[in-house]
């Protein structure tokens, strides 16, 4: 597993309160692991804080799944 | 009129994380107060408050329980109280699985004082120091007085009236007032009713302290500090936690064959039109408020055996004791009165709904709980049994309640056994 997502599934696992073990990288945050809108909002600021990285609105409504998320930082960031 | 009944209780409080608990330590005489350990109270006058315990404290309390992690990183520290409070008064009265018809007829009426302080304090940092773009999406409804209520709906699927008093200290009691008065008027067959404070933060401690609320005089004596009638007291201990009752129509609880606690027979309201802060010096608005539940019970003052006082451990003790006098005739007509703010402090918006279930198991064990600290009675005490120290075995038929908050507004609950 990259360093990113290692750092990325530990966010997920403590905002959302979910065992490690189902935050896989196909996991959706919404059909998977039990996020609603507003949580995704809550993670994906987390994800700019954590990795200094700026997450338009735009581009955070594209990322669904675990493995969306880790795609975007890599590429992203700095 | 439809009868009102209380057939289930939820507490969280600085003496334990449950009802048994918290009723165990407070009939032993124990202090819930300590010197704060949420923040460092340097510059701080007062040091000082009944928190709440951590789980692995003797009688701590495990948010784990009843509030799912989630909710738990979302919300302000009086929601996670209100709600597991509120599961737990469930979970006592035996409500479990409902029909769709049967949530649709059972609602939650829980309020509080002050709500989300802590959460509103950090999070204007957050918006100061980082940016508006860094405020959490969950900032408004984790702090919201009236998502206690929207919480324990949701959790627990209660379809019937959703509501919430803000009425500062007389909160709790004002919600059990309204929401049987809900059930009367059968808007709703059950109620979950009562009221939470969780505003133990810098903010909160240095508010109340610079409106010269707070005792200052014994940060280094905290125990000590909370003392209701005596000569020393120089201001209230700020107290957090929750106190929830199911509140239940006497028919609808008969037929499911629910464990009957008490009845809620009186609830009197009041406005004192006086000060922000300060009662009226008569104690007028505090007499009434006690009238009007009395009258309306049909019970006579000497009906009543137990009356847990406002009693917060300031000046405005000696003007409420007046008034209980004025009614209840100078020795209080044999009625034993005790404010169990000695022992947990203020839970303010909490305050009047934890104080009646303490004065309902007082009636369940024929026990009234004991004014802490209370060495040397003020004057005017002479001749009341204000049960000092100790708590003391005696019959326990009808009490009576009294919460009054900042802005003059006074509230009463009478309760009796059946």
């Amino acid at each position: 597993m990259s360093e990113t997502a290692e750092r990325v599934k530990k966010i997920v696992v403590e905002h959302l309160g979910v065992e490690a073990e189902k935050v896989t990288e196909d996991a959706s945050f919404i059909d998977d692991l039990g996020a609603d809108s507003l949580d995704i909002v809550e993670l994906v600021m987390a994800f700019e804080e954590e990795f200094g990285v700026e997450i338009p609105d735009d581009a955070a409504e594209k990322i669904t799944t675990v493995k969306d998320a880790i795609s975007y930082i890599d590429s992203h960031k700095g | 009129m439809r009868r009102v009944v209380v057939t289930g209780l939820g507490l969280v409080t600085p003496l334990g994380g449950d009802v048994e608990t918290s009723w165990a330590n407070l009939i032993a005489g124990k202090s819930g107060a300590g010197q704060i350990t949420r923040f460092d109270t340097k510059d701080q006058k007062c040091t000082i408050a009944c928190e709440v315990k951590p789980a692995d404290h003797e009688y701590g309390f495990d948010p784990n329980k009843r509030v799912d992690h989630k909710v738990q990183r979302q919300v302000d520290p009086f929601i996670i109280y209100g709600i597991d409070a509120a599961g737990q008064a469930l979970e006592d009265a035996g409500i479990g699985e409902l029909t769709y018809e049967q949530s649709t007829r059972i609602g939650c009426s829980i309020g509080s004082g002050i709500g989300g302080l802590p959460g509103i304090a950090s999070e204007s940092l957050v918006c100061e120091n980082k940016g508006p773009g860094r405020v959490s999406p969950h900032f408004v409804h984790g702090r919201l007085i009236n998502l206690i209520s929207g919480q324990v709906s949701i959790k627990y699927g209660l379809r019937g009236p959703n509501h919430a008093v803000v009425t500062a200290c007389s909160t709790g009691a004002h919600a059990i007032g309204d929401a049987a008065r809900m059930i009367a008027a059968d808007d709703a067959d059950i109620m979950l009713a009562g009221g939470a404070e969780g505003a133990i933060c810098p903010l909160g401690i240095a508010g109340f302290a610079q409106a010269r609320a707070l005792a200052t005089e014994f940060n280094d004596r905290p125990e000590q500090a909370s003392r209701p009638y005596d000569k020393d007291r120089d201001g209230f201990v700020m107290g957090e936690g929750a106190g929830v009752l199911v509140l239940e129509e006497y028919e609808h609880a008969k037929a499911r064959g629910a464990k009957i606690y008490a009845e809620v027979i009186g609830y009197g309201l009041s406005g004192d039109a006086y000060h922000v802060t300060a009662p009226h010096p008569d104690g007028d608005g505090a007499y009434r408020s006690m009238e009007m539940a009395i009258r309306k019970s049909g019970l006579k003052p000497e009906d009543i055996d137990y009356i847990n006082a406002h009693g917060t451990s300031t000046m405005a003790d000696m003007i409420e004791l007046g008034a209980t006098q004025r009614l209840f005739g100078k020795d209080l007509g044999g009625a034993s009165m005790s404010s169990t703010k000695s022992a947990i402090g203020h839970l303010l918006g909490g305050a009047g709904a934890v104080e009646s279930i303490f004065c309902i198991l007082a009636m369940r064990d024929q026990i009234v709980p004991p004014t802490l600290n209370l060495e040397n009675p003020d004057e005017g005490a002479e001749g009341v049994d204000l049960v000092p120290l100790k708590a003391k075995k005696r019959e326990v038929r009808a009490v009576l309640n009294n919460s009054f908050g900042f802005g003059g507004t006074n509230a009463s609950l009478v309760m009796r056994k059946i």
